[in-house]
């Protein structure tokens, strides 16, 4: 055999993943901003019933989430680019140099992480969210509220995925964030606004994960997510992360250190 | 163990390392020189894999750093010092390193104390000053207990007290039968701890010799004389069967002492302005040896170095 222990491996970059303050920052921020908002949206909501278009109790449920996902991303942009910023890829190299292994490593390591984060952000918010709506909130056994809480996990766990395929390939936490933090918010919240922009800005990850949390929108407008199903939605995200991950490791494998 | 074979690296039309062939062997210490920019962190970096050669290989043990099982058990490097990321505690960075190379954790500790860190352990990496990551570099390095260590310019940024520190880890990993192979940019430093010598300028090979016999070779001891009649005074010191060379300056190198050269031109009446004992240190040495290689670089096709 000629190569370090993937499991090895995994339990390092593990150590690496809990050893840095960011880790439990931004973990706590993602959750501090998906609960506040969702439970603010809700209590809002609440408190001028009457007066609300399109009353969605899931919508409120996740509508912090989708902003909870900002932390989560630079989460895993700084998992992955502090690497750089630092130098250390060069020690963790000579640690590992199979680079694919390494690349596999800290990526599931980060993963899980986001996975765990994603799980407890989600359902907290929701029930957070519910309990402020009060009598007009919906439970966790609705109808498609399990299909919409598990489409935001996935939407956040490969959301953070996909930060880490780009913070490899760009090799800049700034640089990083500058591309997705833009993909991620302006497309729906600004440049969605452009109705010919629409058939392009659709398919971009931000807007999969609308679909994917069912935040679609019974007005089936199209304003709050493209209307293609979450199917369809969770294979355009997989797709995503697939790319940004396969980038990142053919660039990590040609490129000097 | 390390062979360097016919190694090239090119970035785009600028050639960095260009093939470079050598070994470094065990048991004792070799120094890595050349000036700024000659290309010898470049050559580290491919040793380590970290960069891909253009042309040629390096292998460690008889093979390529990428197939060893468990790198830092067989090579501890230290490239850059300050390569650590900042908010992690030195302890967690071994922590993190020994983990993935399966190194009992017991050996973190160990490192710590061999290396005087052990106040410091607990600290983030980013409050460091350079002396202390030097340390902590060095502790990386020693991790694995390896049987090869490669170390870029380690002295760097050190208190006194830390570079004798170092020149005995050197030798004293050296004496255990260890392969050290230590860059400096500096032939003093590498004088007083290194037994063998690999010069390299423009990323070319220079010198691969002894140190003993760089010394001897480079630090000749004869006598500079200037004399307005250089014919008689070679004519002279050449009938006592004295080796006469001519220096760039116009003056002449001879192979003697002055007491001799004097009651010889005394004897003779050979007028004489200077007579100066030559004393080139290593380090003019080594620049002029480095200083050839860029006039070669410089000239046409047609130089005339061996």
């Amino acid at each position: 055999m000629t190569s370090n222990s993937p499991r090895a491996v995994l339990a390092a970059e593990w150590i690496k993943v809990w050893t840095v303050r960011t880790t439990g920052l931004t973990l706590l921020l993602t959750f501090a901003l998906s609960t506040g908002l969702g439970t603010l949206v809700a209590l809002s909501w609440r408190g001028d019933i009457e007066r609300v278009v399109n009353f969605d109790p899931l919508f409120a449920g996740l509508y912090g989430v989708t902003l909870g996902q900002l932390a989560l991303v630079v989460f895993g942009v700084l998992l992955v680019g502090s690497e750089y910023s630092s130098g250390s890829i060069r020690a963790s190299l000579c640690a590992v140099p199979q680079r694919g292994l390494l690349y596999g490593g800290k990526v599931l390591a980060g993963t899980l992480v986001a996975l765990a984060g994603s799980t407890v952000t989600v359902i907290v918010t929701f029930a957070g969210a519910q309990a402020a709506l009060g009598p007009y909130g919906t439970t966790l056994t609705a109808d498609g509220i399990p299909a919409a809480l598990a489409g935001a996990i996935a939407y956040l766990t490969l959301i953070c995925a996909f930060s880490m395929g780009i913070a490899t390939i760009v090799r800049s936490p700034s640089i990083s964030l500058g591309v997705l933090l833009p993909l991620l918010f302006l497309s729906s919240q600004g440049l969605g606004n452009v109705p010919a922009l629409k058939p392009v800005l659709r398919y971009l990850p931000d807007q999969a994960g609308l679909e994917l949390m069912g935040l679609a929108g019974p007005s089936a407008d199209g304003r709050f997510g493209p209307g293609y199903g979450t199917g369809t939605a969770l294979v355009i995200l997989l797709a995503w992360t697939a790319a940004a991950l396969a980038g990142g490791y053919l660039l990590l494998r040609r490129r000097d250190a | 163990m390390i062979e360097v074979a016919d190694l090239t690296k090119r970035y785009g039309r600028t050639t960095a390392v260009e093939g470079l062939t050598f070994q470094v062997r065990p048991g004792r210490v070799t120094g890595f020189l050349g000036p700024n920019g000659a290309g010898k962190s470049t050559t580290m970096r491919m040793m380590l894999g970290l960069d891909r050669p253009t042309a040629g290989e390096v292998r460690i043990g008889g093979v390529p750093y990428q197939r060893l099982h468990d790198p830092l058990r067989t090579v501890g490097a230290l490239l850059d010092a300050k390569a650590v990321h900042p908010g992690r505690t030195a302890l967690n960075h071994l922590r993190s390193l020994a983990r993935g190379n399966r190194i009992p954790p017991q050996r973190v500790r160990e490192v710590i104390e061999l290396t005087g860190l052990r106040s410091a352990a607990r600290r983030r990496a980013g409050t460091f000053s350079l002396g202390m990551s030097q340390r902590l570099g060095i502790a990386a390095a020693l991790l694995g207990d390896p049987a090869v260590l490669v170390l870029d310019e380690p002295v760097n940024g050190l208190d006194p007290e830390g570079v004798l520190w170092i020149r005995h880890l050197m030798r004293d990993q050296a004496a255990q039968g260890r392969t050290v192979f230590v860059s400096s940019h500096l032939m003093s430093e590498a004088a007083l701890t290194v037994d063998h010598l690999i010069v390299i300028g423009r990323g070319r090979l220079l010198a691969d010799t002894s140190m003993t016999a760089f010394i001897d070779r480079h630090t000749d001891s004869g006598v500079r004389v200037r004399t307005p009649e250089p014919r008689r005074l070679r004519d002279v010191l050449a009938g006592a069967g004295i080796t006469v060379t001519d220096h760039a300056d116009g003056g002449l190198d001879v192979a003697a002492g002055a007491e001799r050269i004097g009651e010889l031109v005394a004897a003779h009446g050979v007028p004489v302005h200077e007579v100066t004992r030559n004393t080139a240190s290593l380090e003019e040495a080594f620049m002029r040896l480095t200083a050839d290689a860029l006039e070669y670089r410089a000239e046409p096709p047609g130089g005339v170095r061996r």
